[in-house]
């Protein structure tokens, strides 16, 4: 543990990784390749203890997160204790597993939010995606039981190579199950994603229809659907903030009780990654060096220290620089000025070529990713 | 589709809320008003937290107007303006509803 960093206020968010288990088998899945068993979980009560400790922290808002958060059954304990602490809470889901009284239980716990993935529009694809027969059926029900509750829905589309031609009908979809909210979000490559990068990169053509279609969208939608969306790391010149910044705003809690500022940093190597069982939230955010390592713009090297973007994209992100360029301390790849920039321009080129299969995330099957990322 | 939902345009006789599952509450730890919302937070500057402490269902925007007029002793038109945009922009982002 090293020293306080004074100029760190508190953290916004926590995303709460209750599990790793899940139905679904999507291929950009961004859990980490290695995936926790139910066994290995926090229970009911240290996460009581989180929550608690998150709040008197200063985060305002809990996102309940997985693998599939509807797994755990004492979620709505969870989310009643969350409420009780002061916490804004959002459910992220698949919606596979919701019912009405689930829901319903939910709802009285004092769940404020959901957001609902989506695979495609298209029923046959968006199943063979999440690898689960009748999935997009159930999600489409899943969709109608949360407007019936009166709660807000964000539907969050994750596009990609073989499924951004149907945009449109995403935005179209959205509006249909009356979300006020629809995040296009790109599918980033790492982990799961970065093995199957060859079957999920969209092409230049297909990104540049699909930006049209969302700017032409925002302009007759507004007021009616905010579209979040933002053009995806290997066609942008500058990188993303990612997470807003290194130990900046986010806390994520994996399953196991892990501590990261992101959740795909557990991929990073020569961390020790502090965890709730041993250390309270507070010591972990302000005096960890898991937390202090990437802070501010001490770390960066050049161009990131010069740029007069430092304190905007943050030197974008740490997962992506350590998995394109096997060191976590380089410029995000995904700025042009970056010196490993090449790296993306030919996975660009790969997106060209044919795709090939999936590899499905499931547990246990770290080996055949991690083979098919090379 | 007639039945499609429309965008609400704020005029002065709008009575607008805070939409369901928005909280508007003072934070302790950073001694400052929030706002929570899907996906959204919100740290309103103090001028904002003035306007949407009078958001209530039930004041008039033009009311709103009033209100600031007499507190803080500008050109009630200027006020109007800058009210009504910031208004029609937290109903956009569906933060405020009529």
């Amino acid at each position: 543990m090293s020293d306080r960093t004074p100029e760190i206020g508190p953290p916004l968010a926590l995303l709460a990784e209750l599990t790793h288990r899940c139905p679904l088998r999507c291929p950009y899945c961004s859990n980490p390749l290695e995936l926790e068993r139910a066994g290995a979980e926090l229970d009911l009560e240290s996460w009581r203890r989180v929550l608690s400790e998150a709040a008197a922290l200063g985060v305002l808002q809990v996102h309940f997160s997985g693998g599939e958060p509807l797994v755990r059954r004492d979620l709505a304990a969870l989310v009643r204790h969350a409420a009780s602490v002061g916490l804004y809470s959002n459910l992220i889901t698949s919606g596979v597993l919701l019912d009405r009284a689930r829901l319903a239980e939910l709802v009285e716990a004092g769940l404020e939010h959901v957001q609902l993935s989506f695979q495609d529009t298209l029923p046959e694809s968006a199943d063979r995606i999440a690898g689960l027969a009748d999935a997009h059926r159930k999600k489409l029900s899943a969709a109608a039981l949360v407007r019936e509750a009166g709660l807000p829905l964000t539907v969050n589309a994750v596009m990609h190579r073989q499924n951004l031609e149907r945009l449109p009908a995403m935005i179209d979809l959205a509006l249909a199950l009356g979300a006020k909210r629809l995040e296009v979000a790109h599918v980033q490559y790492y982990g799961w994603a970065l093995a199957n990068r060859r079957a999920l990169l969209p092409t230049a053509e297909q990104l540049e229809r699909a930006t049209t279609a969302v700017e032409e969208a925002r302009a007759r939608l507004k007021g009616v659907l905010t579209i979040d969306y933002v053009v995806p790391d290997y066609y942008a010149r500058r990188p993303k903030a990612c997470m807003g910044g290194w130990g900046r705003q986010f806390l994520n809690v994996s399953p196991a009780g892990k501590v990261l500022p992101c959740h795909a940093a557990e991929s990073l190597p020569g961390f020790d990654f502090p965890s709730v069982r041993g250390s309270s939230l507070d010591e972990i955010w302000y005096r960890s060096d898991a937390f202090n390592r990437f802070r501010g713009t001490a770390w960066m090297p050049e161009p990131c220290q010069s740029c007069e973007r430092r304190e905007i994209d943050w030197g974008g992100c740490r997962c992506q620089a350590f998995a394109l360029t096997g060191d976590a301390g380089r410029t995000d790849p995904a700025c042009a000025l970056a010196p490993d920039r090449a790296l993306l321009d030919h996975a660009r080129d790969d997106a060209a070529a044919p795709e090939g299969d999936f590899v499905y995330r499931q547990i246990g099957a770290m080996a055949t990713a991690t083979a098919g990322c090379t | 589709m007639s039945d499609a939902p429309q965008r609400f345009l704020v005029a002065a006789d709008s009575r607008l809320r805070f939409a369901p599952h928005v909280k508007f509450r003072h934070d302790e730890t950073r001694g400052r008003w929030v706002v929570l919302a899907p996906e959204r937070l919100l740290l309103p500057d103090d001028l904002a937290v003035e306007i949407l402490k009078l958001v209530d269902g039930a004041l008039s925007v033009g009311g709103i107007v009033d209100d600031l007029a007499r507190r803080f002793d500008a050109p009630r038109e200027v006020i109007a303006t800058d009210v009504t945009a910031m208004l029609q922009d937290l109903v956009d982002k569906g933060v405020l509803a009529a």
